[in-house]
């Protein structure tokens, strides 16, 4: 298994447009970064100037953490369309290119093969998390350096001591690639039944909208579903940054405000992943390979 | 003779379309099998079936003793195979392609090995050279070195010589021949080409509309005391009738380029000759014929026949 893996990944980082998602990435940031360096101030005061009349806010407001925040909640929300590129081609580009049928007459199982591309592809979707890490939090924090991180939500001010911080961008960025993942495993999956990967990347893109769409409407029909679409829970990644109060109304160290619905939202979406592999494994190990 | 592929009563429906109806067959050990049909005749849906790209809906097979649902690695371990075209990653060269397929294999492949076997295809000038930069010709002498990476004892072979030309057709047959009669392997190959056909094959079958017309060595199939005999006479419908309701009758007749068809030993032209021009038939012409094409078109001309059972074999 390691080799079909090491064999599927070698495959995957040969194709020029495994590279357009990191590019895409990194340009996007930058330019988010650039805009904040040179104009990130006036944003910032624009945004605190409600605040600024209430509380004395001293210190480093647009830090590499604020940023990290912003350039997530902008970003993720997009990176769906740049997974959808690699592992909606997965299956559907080999069949495409008739190397699959070539692939089926090797020694190889077919459940191996499949679980070998769709953890690849699980791997392709990590590193591009890893990257957009690099990038978002690592970068931010060089050029804006750190401190306290304060959030503003519609009624909430949540201010995080900055000692209290990395540990919750690795567990958001934790939760951020289990729900990419999980918009990979579709994409993988949908790739099975198609012979070009056009096909899957906007079935894939359309289900990812539709369902986002379900969420924003409160209709009673739609919200007896809600609990169970996978994007529902694509960003429980948020609620790292939620944390609870003593009675002083100041911040716990290390809590989390709803760690079990956190946890929810990840368990609904492990069981998303699990339920594609499966589904994907049983299709792909009884479908008639006519490309 | 060891059987290195069993084929028994094998059967493919898709929904409303039977591809491959009652097929059975056997390839012995050593043999270049040659698999022939019509396009269409379900050669490729069979040998997808061999390979478990698809899945039979009857019938079973067996290679090298072992049924292949239950020994599929084991079996595809030990068998090569170019399938229609020889498609290959794009992206990557030659080397890296060989490479990846050797590895899919279960085998380690050294810089050595790969050099050779693109050696064997003519393509060690081109180990880096991305695919995408190659001819159908050079992708299909790749697909061979794909095929035979793991040095394996069965090679099926569809189409093999698709896309080459007449030098690398030479090349192929050459290559062909010599895996079997040198190396001992079995080659199981599917070909339009049937003079190609003719000069490597030594047993072959000819399936049409999913079933096997004919099965057996090339030598006794294409005996030369054997011939499709072509007559032409003046009066062709009294002709036929007089032969269907003859001995000779036995013998599938078909009535094809204007020409009544009918297979014989030789040795028996004359005599037949003698009582076709005695029961009053005027002859412009007899012509006695022998090669695998005549016997192909004879046999799968299936519209053609006069009234006899195309299903008996020669």
């Amino acid at each position: 298994m390691p080799e079909l893996i090491r064999i599927e990944l070698f495959k995957i980082f040969r194709k020029p447009r495994t590279f357009i998602a990191f590019l895409a990435i990194t340009a996007i940031v930058g330019l988010i970064q650039m805009g904040f360096y040179v104009d990130g101030e006036s944003y910032i005061n624009f945004g605190m100037q409600t605040l600024a009349d209430t509380f004395d806010v001293n210190g480093k407001v647009l830090n590499g953490y604020l940023l990290a925040y912003i350039i997530l909640q902008t970003l993720l929300v997009h990176v769906p369309l740049l997974i959808a590129l690699v592992s909606g081609d997965m299956i559907s580009g080999e069949a495409n290119m008739g190397t699959l049928r070539l692939l089926i007459t090797k020694p190889v199982s077919r459940a191996k093969l499949i679980s070998a591309k769709f953890l690849a592809s699980s791997i392709y979707t990590l590193l591009l998390l890893i990257w957009m890490a690099v990038w978002a939090l690592f970068i931010s924090m060089l050029v804006f350096g750190t401190d306290d991180m304060i959030i503003m939500k519609s009624e909430v001010v949540t201010q995080i001591i900055e000692k209290d911080v990395m540990w919750r961008y690795v567990a958001a960025f934790g939760f951020a690639a289990l729900a990419m993942v999980t918009v990979s495993s579709l994409a993988f999956f949908l790739s099975i039944f198609a012979e070009n990967s056009i096909g899957p990347i906007i079935a894939c893109m359309s289900i990812v909208i539709v369902f986002t769409i379900l969420n924003t409407l409160n209709l009673p029909i739609f919200n007896t579903v809600k609990p169970y679409l996978f994007t529902s829970h694509m960003l429980g990644w948020k609620g790292f940054f939620d944390v609870k109060v003593n009675a002083d109304n100041e911040q716990i160290v290390g809590s989390v405000e709803n760690l079990p619905a956190v946890l929810k939202s990840a368990a609904i979406l492990f069981i998303h992943i699990i339920g594609f592999w499966a589904a994907s494994v049983i299709v792909f190990r009884r479908k008639d390979i006519l490309s | 003779m060891t059987p290195i592929i069993e084929v028994e009563h094998l059967g493919k429906r898709f929904s409303d379309f039977t591809a491959v109806d009652d097929l059975s067959f056997t390839v012995n050990q050593g043999d270049v099998y040659g698999f022939l049909g019509q396009n269409g005749a379900g050669k490729s849906t069979t040998i997808r079936m061999l390979l478990t790209l698809i899945a039979p809906t009857a019938g079973r097979i067996k290679i090298f003793g072992k049924d292949i649902m239950a020994a599929r690695n084991e079996i595809l371990n030990q068998t090569g195979a170019v399938i229609e075209r020889p498609d290959l990653y794009k992206y990557l060269t030659a080397k890296e392609n060989l490479a990846v397929f050797a590895r899919l294999s279960g085998i380690r492949p050294t810089e050595t090995m790969l050099m050779k076997k693109l050696d064997q295809v003519g393509l060690a000038d081109r180990a880096l050279s991305k695919v995408k930069t190659f001819s159908q010709g050079m992708k299909q002498r790749l697909g061979i070195a794909v095929a035979l990476v793991h040095d394996p004892s069965l090679i099926i072979l569809d189409e093999p010589t698709n896309g080459l030309d007449p030098q690398g057709i030479a090349d192929m047959r050459n290559l062909i021949i010599s895996l079997s009669r040198d190396q001992g392997k079995t080659v199981l190959v599917s070909s339009h080409l049937l003079s190609e056909m003719e000069q490597m094959a030594t047993r072959m079958i000819i399936i049409d509309k999913g079933r096997k017309i004919v099965e057996g060595d090339m030598k006794e199939l294409l005996d030369p005391s054997h011939v499709l005999l072509e007559i032409k006479t003046v009066d062709q419908e009294t002709s036929l009738n007089w032969i269907r309701n003859s001995s000779w009758g036995q013998q599938p007749v078909k009535v094809h380029n204007g020409a009544i068809q009918i297979r014989m030993e030789r040795k028996d032209i004359s005599s037949f000759s003698r009582e076709l021009m005695n029961a009053g038939a005027d002859i412009i012409a007899i012509n006695p014929r022998n090669s695998l094409e005549e016997y192909f078109l004879t046999i799968t001309g299936r519209d053609q026949y006069a009234g006899a059972d195309q299903d008996r074999a020669f």
